[in-house]
């Protein structure tokens, strides 16, 4: 048995490292990979909450049992499309601006 | 008593804590890339020691397996070299690290401190396929059809946008 909380402090300190990088990174595909960090994080806490929800006996109060794990399924559909949406667009501004450090890509026109 | 649930959590709570922290440390975005694929297989078995394995086995197969190939094939594509230190990005550091430690120790005292004695059990959900595809195609039939349509306009606009303009300048001929 572990106690729900340590997976929701292991799920902060990945979102807390995705915001860091977020943060601290100067390459947009790194920042990127951040972002994807933090979903990451989110997804544990869903999972595990779910696993929390389940073993109390919540499908009793009307919520659809489980269904935190199909949010979790949702969130990795978006993350997909968005991953392919964003890695599109920094390949469009590489190919107008030659870098890939956010500090040079400091208009939106192209 | 050996708790096996409590140590095998923590040996993949350490792997995808320290992929996380060597994502911010390394400066070349390939070596971020294989740590966050480090990561991502450790909350798997994160997911498997909950008992979600439906859960594990995608986020195997989209997250560590389509999603990031995308990432390093665009890594490569673009020829990422050794990111660049710029003025900005000290004064990020400055800001960013302080405040993802407060933001870390703050979140783990608020939960360590209020939880109750609520603990979950290894294998607490039942995760099969078997019990995730019937909410998937009932509860849910909505928003996983509107996924779908999601996933084809994503398509759609990554290759519109990652395919070249079609006004580029053409270089003029020799005879003109």
């Amino acid at each position: 048995m572990v106690p729900l909380s340590y997976y929701l402090v292991l799920s902060g300190i990945l979102f807390a490292c995705g915001v860091t990088g977020f943060l601290i990174k100067r390459n947009i595909i790194t920042i990127f990979m951040s972002i994807e960090l933090m979903l990451n994080g989110v997804n544990l806490s869903f999972v595990a909450f779910a696993a929390h929800w389940h073993a109390i006996g919540g499908e009793l109060r009307g919520i659809v049992p489980l269904s935190g794990q199909v949010f979790v399924f949702f969130v990795m559909v978006v993350a997909a499309a968005e991953a392919a949406v964003g890695l599109a667009i920094i390949i469009a501004v590489y190919r107008t601006r030659e870098t890939l450090n956010v500090d040079q890509v400091n208009l939106l026109k192209l | 008593m050996l708790n096996i649930h409590l140590i095998l959590f923590l040996a993949f709570g350490a792997v995808a804590v320290a992929g996380a922290i060597n994502l911010l440390a390394q400066t070349h975005p390939i070596n971020s890339a294989l740590s966050l694929i480090a990561v991502m297989a450790a909350l798997a078995g994160e997911y498997l020691l909950l008992g979600a394995e439906f859960v594990a086995a995608v986020q195997v197969i989209v997250y560590a397996g389509a999603i990031m190939v995308l990432f390093v094939f665009t890594i490569m594509l673009l020829n990422a070299g050794v990111e660049e230190r710029t003025k900005g990005s000290r004064v990020a550091v400055l800001f960013g690290i302080p405040g993802m430690l407060l933001g870390s120790l703050l979140v783990a005292w608020v939960l360590l401190r209020h939880s109750g004695t609520e603990a979950v059990a290894a294998g607490a959900l039942p995760g099969s396929p078997a019990t995730i595809g019937p909410l998937l195609f009932h509860e849910f039939l909505l928003p996983f059809e509107i996924t779908s349509v999601l996933i084809l306009i994503a398509i759609m606009g990554a290759v519109v946008l990652a395919s070249k303009p079609p006004s580029s300048p053409v270089p003029p001929r020799k005879g003109d």
